[in-house]
């Protein structure tokens, strides 16, 4: 019964229960870090220092790519919009896609490789130099000491972040549009603030970015917790997280948008 | 890093990200002008609406007094009933004229209020019958041509 057909199919089966494994995994940790969060709050000092981490050393590059993405947006915005002479709506155009789904979307798939990968490898090399286990020879939980606090730390920073490179990108159509191509400002303003809705729009745009970074957070302390404790383990699970985050996040935002942003 | 350094950074973050959220929702979105005072409903009923959408602009005089909060189409006489809320510091007479117009020759349509002389005003619940309908460019366009062509068929 050992041939070909049937190796492959148990190789097929093995990698498939695997994955299923692994979820399952994974949901049982993320059990543990919502059972161990209470530490993590307590003592605060701990999620702030991750906040400082995760956030404020992302604050340039998402900065900087929500101006870039806002300035490209007002120049094919305007491009596209010129042959049908509306260009009026370039405010609109620029601040609905950021708020809805550049905004979050992009600075969650950043804040995936900025501060993703950088919270997996720590974890990982944290395991691989068994930096863990002493800790839990010292009757110090590493979930709640160290997985827990990195986990809110994104969850905090992921919204604030999104809100900024929206902004930073209206901003950025702004300087093309109307400084430097000349749209009407008055109506680049006011064509915005008549369409774009406070709780469908904005509101709903922060709770995806509120999503992405729960999503983002568990990917990442999971694969740096699941990490093989060598060099090569924390290298493949560093890449792993970049690519596993940003895939869920792609398809996380589009069940968001289809439960959002459908309907009337 | 000092303990109060982390905190000032974090701090800063943290005020930046919600100055972002408030410009966000004030300067960029409605949260401003959405909200603001108390409101009336009254509903207008027309022929068509055309491309008319819910949180639409109601207009009189180029100025904004409501918002379209809801559009059905009545089963009975099959017109569309459009819900609209009004700002409860402007009253209008009830004789006022319900149109809807449209913002530019491609622009999204709105409600005009043409205000007329009655003294008495709309009571909040109202139900609008003089209304005239959204203009549709086909209609328009076959009106035309039918009239053409029977100016023409008359000339030979």
């Amino acid at each position: 019964m050992d041939n070909g057909l049937t190796r492959v199919l148990r190789q097929l089966g093995a990698q498939f229960s695997s994955r299923i494994w692994r979820l399952g995994y994974a949901s049982r940790f993320f059990l543990a870090i919502m059972l161990h969060s209470g530490t993590s709050l307590r003592r605060i000092h701990l999620t702030i220092r991750e906040v400082y981490f995760t956030g404020v050393l992302s604050l340039i590059i998402i900065l900087v790519s929500g101006l870039f993405v806002g300035m490209v947006l007002g120049l094919q915005g305007y491009d596209t919009l010129a042959r049908y002479g509306s260009t009026e709506a370039l405010g609109v155009l620029v601040a609905l896609s950021l708020v809805r789904e550049l905004g979050p979307v992009v600075s969650a798939l950043l804040f995936a490789s900025r501060a993703g990968s950088a919270i997996t490898a720590e974890i990982g090399m944290m395991k691989a130099t068994e930096q863990l286990s002493a800790m839990e020879m010292m009757a110090v939980d590493p979930i709640a000491r160290v997985v827990a606090p990195r986990f809110w730390g994104g969850v905090i920073s992921m919204p604030l972040l999104a809100a900024l490179f929206s902004a930073m990108g209206v901003f950025g159509g702004y300087l093309v549009g109307v400084q430097l191509i000349g749209v009407d400002e008055g109506s680049f303003w006011s064509q915005m603030q008549a369409s774009v809705d406070f709780r469908e729009d904005v509101l709903n745009g922060v709770i995806k970015s509120f999503v992405f970074g729960i999503i983002v957070s568990w990917v990442a302390v999971f694969e740096g917790y699941d990490a093989e404790p060598t060099a090569e383990g924390v290298s493949g699970a560093t890449t792993r997280t970049v690519v596993t985050s940003s895939l869920a996040i792609l398809a996380a935002d589009f069940i968001l948008t289809a439960f959002m942003f459908t309907g009337t | 890093m000092s303990r109060t350094t982390l905190d000032l950074w974090v701090g800063f973050f943290v005020a930046v990200g919600l100055g972002a959220l408030l410009f966000l929702a004030l300067k960029v979105g409605n949260l401003a002008s959405s909200s603001s005072g108390e409101t009336y409903t009254i509903s207008a009923e027309f022929d068509n609406i055309g491309g008319l959408k819910v949180r639409g602009a109601v207009k009189s005089a180029g100025v904004v007094v409501g918002r379209v909060t809801n559009i059905q189409l009545d089963s009975q006489s099959f017109n569309a009933v459009v819900t609209l809320n009004i700002d409860a510091r402007y009253k209008f007479p009830r004789d006022t004229f319900v149109t809807i117009n449209t913002s530019g020759l491609l622009g999204e349509q709105y409600i005009g209020f043409k205000a007329g002389g009655d003294p008495e005003t709309w009571k909040p619940g109202a139900l609008i019958k003089k209304t005239q309908s959204a203009v549709v460019l086909e209609e328009l366009i076959s009106k035309f041509m039918f009239n053409k062509a029977a100016e023409d068929d008359g000339k030979k």
